[in-house]
């Protein structure tokens, strides 16, 4: 691949990531957040797979099928399936969604000004697009806590993922192997066990939104 | 091979459970495993003293002085823990509370808890660490919410949400060291290697080590339980049971906290030790701050043990800014004490809401004249607790304060002072509610029982005796710890 495509396709495949979670922020219902994160899944292994074709790395290659398949597919399948029987849509998030987008585009300038030394300190191209990454961050932070509904949440813990992830891609050209491996297990069963919680929670309480859940308190 | 060995032990233990299904005798079986867990940590931790640190699998674990400690903390803790574990479910049985599949399960999860303890403080790599506190995470998970009431869902939705948050900005702040360690000249192999990363800190760029080590301290402070993360907390402790509260309060945020440790060294050869501090002295102080505050008003006592861990981990943090040898050997030495005695608080706190029903502090009453074996180890437990002598936290909480004098953090060290009183004069204000005073009916508990029945038995006792007369005795007698403690200090502070 000519340097020039590279790094058009490179930007374009992080852009994606970024869009995927301001579109996150923006949809209320959640089989289309569930699609949203299943497609932030792909651009992220995307991502992946051009870094490690770029640099001839074989692990990384190996690690953007890991990434697909967990990310794009396995995990999205999961929240489906919480979600499942229900077409829940968020109807009361905390923060409504034009001020939502207000926010996001303050919290990209937040990014962009806190990643200066980071972006100096990578030697390849990439790096430029840390800032991307960190922005996607922070959008997963704020979906986590605008937002009422278990599923919802865990939506905006699984950005705050990809986005340390994508992250993890771009300075280092990912973490080794064995250390990826062990991290998406992790987060894997961290995902299994917020949908066994959030499933016992609907069958003991019925569909909740988490403000109620405010019987611990001092 | 020992190392190894030693993670396998609580491996083998909950495979016991898992096949012989929860019955006394296989749960004792499991208990004496743990028991060989805690002789292998000490084996290990004199070995490690006389002939040097302990590599295993292919260099993926290592033993220096401080996981040979940290291995001890933990055997400790969890031998106390599963012994009482098995009173607890039996308890649970009995009254109908639990299915004995339900109890296999415990069983299983507490062993495989304690197993990721071992590997992340066993990590020779910042990589595998990271694993192992996440792994931590999510095994407890479920332990916190075992009694599936509605209180104990939340607690364990808030758990894992907070500190599934803070574990991503900790591996965010790895990957950020990792990056400056490469930037360094360390191949890329082994820039998440432990001592890789100190050797080349010096050569490290400043920015990216800042940030990245902002948040690791902010991200493993979550699991610490450092303000201004620690909402989790207190719902998590007080809504776990007994045993599993002992386990996390007496020993999974100091986990965590060696993690800060591991990194602070890093931090200090790179920057110098002027922001480590900082930042270490503001989460301690806020901690601190939240702990005592929020311990005057408190009602329940189990919340109450657990904000006191808060306040505790505030010390520590405060220990570990000051950062010259003394002050980490005292931060261990804390360690050790804090872990010890919060974990029989919270095995005795499980004890007495069985028999009393309630976790309300002005539920419970004259428990001395009551129950004179528990209201004494719950009352005994406190006196430790607040850091009266002779048990060891007087001793670490004097070196600390002294260490922090030394440093010129005596203003930080008398703010903290400050907030131990409040802290010692609303422990002992709810202690003294909950322990002295005349029973309306001499014998009878509120459930109308005479008490007779509900006599604590000898296996139930002793080890939360032993656990405190090990406190008293390593407060009163250091030496057969001081090399270990100086050696692991010299880890952290080289």
């Amino acid at each position: 691949m000519r340097a020039g495509s590279y790094d058009s396709v490179l930007a374009l495949a992080v852009g994606a990531v970024l869009v995927c979670a301001v579109a996150a922020l923006w949809l209320s219902s959640v089989r289309g957040v569930v699609r949203v994160l299943a497609a932030q899944g792909l651009a992220l292994g995307l991502v992946a797979l051009l870094l490690g074709l770029h640099v001839h790395d074989t692990a990384l290659v190996a690690t953007a099928g890991v990434v697909v398949g967990l990310k794009a597919v396995v995990i999205p399948t999961l929240l489906r399936r919480v979600a499942g029987e229900t077409h829940s849509r968020e109807t009361r998030p905390l923060v409504n969604v034009p001020a939502s987008l207000v926010a996001a585009a303050a919290l990209s300038l937040l990014a962009f000004s806190t990643t200066r030394d980071v972006v100096r300190l990578v030697p390849t191209g990439a790096g430029k697009l840390v800032p991307v990454g960190f922005a996607t961050l922070l959008l997963g932070f704020f979906v986590l806590v605008a937002r009422r509904k278990p599923v919802f949440q865990m939506v905006g813990l699984l950005l705050v993922d990809n986005a340390v992830a994508l992250i993890a891609f771009l300075i280092t050209a990912g973490v080794p192997f064995l250390i990826e491996l062990g991290v998406s297990l992790d987060v894997l069963l961290g995902v299994v066990v917020l949908m066994v919680l959030a499933s016992r929670l609907r069958a003991d309480y019925g569909e909740v939104d988490l403000d109620a859940l405010q019987e611990l308190r001092d | 091979m020992v190392l190894v060995a030693l993670l396998l032990v609580p491996v083998i233990g909950g495979a016991v459970i898992g096949l012989g299904r929860w019955r006394p005798v296989v749960a004792w079986t499991a208990v004496g495993l743990n028991g060989v867990g805690l002789a292998g940590a000490v084996a290990l931790a004199v070995r490690v003293v006389s002939s040097g640190p302990v590599d295993g699998a292919g260099g993926l674990l290592r033993a220096d002085p401080l996981s040979a400690f940290m291995t001890v903390v933990i055997g400790a803790v969890a031998l106390l823990s599963s012994w009482v574990g098995v009173r607890w479910n039996t308890e649970e049985l009995a009254r109908g509370r639990t299915t004995a599949g339900r109890a296999t399960g415990y069983g299983i999860l507490v062993q495989a808890f304690i197993a990721t303890m071992l590997l992340a403080v066993l990590a020779a790599n910042v990589g595998i660490l990271w694993v192992g506190v996440e792994a931590t995470t999510i095994v407890t998970t479920f332990l916190v919410g075992h009694r599936r009431t509605r209180g104990a869902l939340e607690a364990s939705w808030k758990y894992i949400m907070i500190c599934s948050v803070g574990i991503a900005l900790a591996f965010l702040g790895t990957v950020l060291v990792y990056l400056a360690a490469v930037h360094a000249g360390v191949p890329g192999g082994h820039a998440l290697d432990w001592r890789a990363l100190v050797a080349a800190a010096p050569r490290m760029d400043h920015g990216v080590v800042r940030l990245g080590f902002a948040l690791i301290v902010l991200g493993y402070g979550t699991k610490v339980g450092l303000a201004p993360s620690h909402s989790w907390l207190p719902d998590a402790h007080s809504q776990a049971p007994a045993p599993v509260s002992a386990l996390m309060s007496g020993v999974l945020l100091t986990v965590a906290f060696t993690a800060i440790l591991r990194f602070k060294t890093v931090a200090d050869a790179a920057l110098g030790p002027a922001f480590p501090r900082a930042l270490l002295v503001t989460m301690a102080l806020l901690s601190l701050a939240v702990a005592s505050s929020l311990l005057i008003t408190q009602r329940d006592y189990k919340r109450m043990l657990a904000y006191s861990s808060i306040e505790h981990m505030g010390l520590l943090a405060l220990g570990a800014a000051a950062g010259i040898p003394l002050a980490i050997a005292a931060v261990l030495l804390h360690i050790l004490g804090h872990g010890l005695t919060k974990s029989v608080l919270f095995l005795s706190s499980g004890e007495i809401l069985a028999v009393e029903g309630t976790s309300e502090i002005a539920g419970v009453r004259a428990l001395l004249a009551r129950r004179p074996a528990l209201g004494g180890i719950f009352g005994v437990g406190l006196l430790a607790l607040v850091g009266l002598p002779p048990f060891s936290l007087f001793t670490s909480e004097l070196l600390m304060a002294r260490a922090e004098f030394q440093v010129g953090l005596g203003w930080a060290a008398a703010l903290a002072v400050g907030a131990m009183v409040v802290v010692f004069v609303a422990v002992a204000g709810h202690g003294r509610r909950m322990l002295l005073g005349v029973p309306d009916n001499p014998g009878a508990g509120p459930d109308g029982s005479t008490g007779e029945g509900t006599r604590l038995p000898v296996s139930a006792t002793a080890p939360l005796v032993g656990g405190l007369v090990a406190c008293a005795a390593i407060g009163v007698l250091a030496w057969p710890l001081a090399p270990l403690l100086r050696a692991a200090a010299r880890v952290v502070s080289p």
